[in-house]
């Protein structure tokens, strides 16, 4: 196991170090010149500055030196300037870094919470009536553009009903810990419709392979009951391929989350993605892809970890 | 005979029998013939998708606009059925050309092997580690001027469309190409391919005769399935403004606009939202539907 954990973090390292060429290949094709753009956000540089810097590093310049430049300042834990907040991107980050955190912990959590119950309910009465309409409810979910949810949210609970605040986190000036927590009801409950439908299905799935198994006919055979084998046996074997999935699909739930804190206003990371770069903000744009992607590859790890401490059978190999 | 032949053929009839693969397959069928006839119905109505009318400015249903007016006096219905045209055109060409690049790398790995193979495989896991919308974001906002193409490239209608096309089918191939990939490995193998191969049949033959047959049904039941996928990001793309730029309308930037008009009109967030969802949903159920009809294991479900 050490020996595997090690590999992967070697192979994930290779991929971000590739990953992080492209992205800021990418990046410096976006509208302006970085440097001007740097010098825009950065109070203590003087123009002889800018000339040297647009001379060794503008975007004129080849990509490999300028890439190789960028990425000795960052291993030394300098990311530079945001062009938007004129702070460090370090400290930039922090705040909605944080904020991402609750939103889409919360969100993930509730839509297991449904999702993970239901699956199995759906694979117990498979091609019954409830499966069909379990499944039916699950492709609707999937089916939901989020955008369009957090709208409909915001006109109804929101414009409508007034019974919630439809965006920020907190009430200007700042309120409690139940203030911020409101705040994040509509956000949050826009996430977890998003992920529902998925979850569900790969439970469904996951529970229906587990039921087909020899043991559960065991288990039968022997007197145990169907909730027990239901809970005891099928639950936590159809855990490991769900919980495979949670860590595969951070990537996604990004996506999930750069439409829902855009519609609610949350300055939340996919926010600040989308701000960062809409304002050509080099700097901060590069950084939170890069920590995007870095979280996508953690997820890819743990739930290879995961997936090894749930099936014994994966640990001896 | 031919024709009794086709309708009895097992793997329709489990469509057939799916109900909600049926259903979505007719609610397509309408979406589809409702877009090429928008410009029929638009004149049948009355309607103009383009003329601004600030007299008639946020107004409800009435008789000469059914589903009533946005914020400069345009014909919601009309704007709808447009909107639908690009939606769906963008989102099946989008489709076929991620299906496209995703065979050629999916054959190329499976068929060449070796380094070929474990170089287009790393590719194909860092494409998937990228986050997705986030990425799309910044190749939304990219600079013509810097990719070598005319700074107004993107301006033009043509060119705008182009432009999300290529975004997203450059992101969208993965699936693909892992499924043409395991099913060349494993067809490359049989027997009969080697005593094909032994008997000098070239590369070309075994690919078209042997391994592309032996992929059509995963290939099929994958792309209908990212059609679904494809709209909702074009729609998110264009709602965030990255995407289909107005006046030409999308279901997606139709939204934007709504999003400042939610209290005095809400149907504009309406309308738009629910065709993006049941069109979504048409596709998944279609996708779904197909994948258990085309599933050999589903034949003993039957």
């Amino acid at each position: 196991m050490p020996r595997r954990l090690a590999l992967r973090l070697i192979q994930a390292l290779v991929v971000l170090i590739v990953l992080s060429f492209v992205i800021y290949g990418l990046i410096g094709l976006m509208p302006g010149d970085p440097i001007d753009l740097l010098a825009a956000g950065s109070p203590t540089m003087t123009s002889e500055d800018v000339a040297r810097l647009k001379a060794v590093y503008g975007v004129g310049t080849p990509l490999v030196p300028r890439y190789l430049h960028w990425l000795g300042a960052a291993l030394s834990g300098d990311l530079g300037y945001s062009r938007l907040t004129g702070l460090t991107v370090w400290r930039t980050l922090g705040g909605p870094l944080g904020h991402t955190m609750a939103l889409m912990i919360t969100g993930l959590a509730l839509a297991q919470l449904f999702a993970l119950p239901l699956g199995l309910a759906a694979a117990l009465r498979e091609r019954r009536a409830l499966d069909h309409g379990l499944n039916l409810a699950a492709f609707a979910c999937l089916s939901l553009p989020t955008f369009w949810v957090s709208l409909i949210l915001i006109m109804g609970f929101a414009v409508g009903l007034r019974w919630l605040p439809a965006s920020g986190v907190e009430d200007p000036g700042g309120g409690g810990l139940g203030d911020r927590i409101v705040h994040l009801v509509l956000p949050v409950a826009a996430l977890a419709i998003a992920s529902f439908g998925h979850y569900l299905r790969y439970m469904r799935a996951a529970a229906i392979e587990s039921l087909r198994a020899d043991w559960v006919r065991t288990a039968r055979a022997k007197g145990a009951s169907w909730t027990r084998v239901a809970f005891g046996h099928v639950l936590r074997n159809a855990m490991a391929p769900v919980v495979t999935l949670l860590g595969l699909d951070l990537g996604t739930l990004f996506s999930g989350v750069v439409v829902t804190e855009t519609v609610f206003a949350y300055p939340g990371m996919g926010k600040l993605i989308y701000d960062a770069v809409i304002n050509n903000d080099y700097n901060l744009a590069l950084a939170a892809l890069m920590l995007a992607t870095t979280t996508t590859l953690i997820g890819s790890i743990l739930a290879d970890l995961a997936y090894a401490a749930l099936d014994p059978r994966v640990r001896f190999q | 005979m031919i024709a009794g032949t086709i309708a009895a053929h097992p793997a329709l009839i489990r469509f057939g029998v799916h109900r909600p693969a049926l259903a979505g397959f007719i609610v397509l069928v309408l979406l589809v013939g409702t877009a090429l006839a928008a410009p029929f119905i638009e004149w049948a109505v009355g309607v103009d998708a383009t003329a601004i009318d600030l007299g008639a400015m946020l107004s409800g249903p009435s008789a000469a606009h059914p589903l009533g007016t946005d914020q400069v006096g345009r014909d919601l219905l009309a704007r709808v059925l447009r909107g639908g045209q690009v939606s769906l055109g963008v989102g099946l060409l989008t489709a076929l050309v991620a299906a496209a690049i995703g065979t050629a790398l999916g054959l190329a790995a499976g068929y060449l092997g070796g380094a070929v193979d474990a170089f287009l495989m790393r590719f194909t896991d860092g494409v998937i580690a990228l986050p997705l919308l986030p990425l799309l974001i910044v190749l939304g906002a990219l600079d013509p001027a810097k990719l070598g193409l005319a700074p107004d490239a993107f301006k033009s209608e043509i060119g705008g469309l182009a432009r999300i096309v290529v975004i997203i089918a450059l992101v969208g191939w993965t699936t693909v190409a892992r499924l043409v990939r395991a099913a060349t490995l494993t067809v490359r193998v049989q027997d009969y391919v080697r005593s094909a191969e032994a008997m000098g049949a070239r590369p070309s033959h075994i690919i078209l005769r042997h391994v592309l047959p032996n992929v059509v049904s995963p290939l099929i039941v994958a792309t209908t399935l990212s059609i679904g996928n494809i709209v909702l990001l074009e729609s998110a793309l264009s709602f965030l403004g990255l995407g289909v730029q107005p006046p030409m309308p999308s279901w997606g930037n139709m939204l934007t606009a709504a999003l400042e008009q939610m209290s005095s009109n809400p149907a504009l967030a309406i309308w738009p939202g629910a065709m993006i969802f049941v069109t979504v949903l048409a596709f998944n159920l279609v996708g779904d539907g197909l994948q258990q009809a085309l599933d050999p294991r589903a034949v003993r479900r039957i």
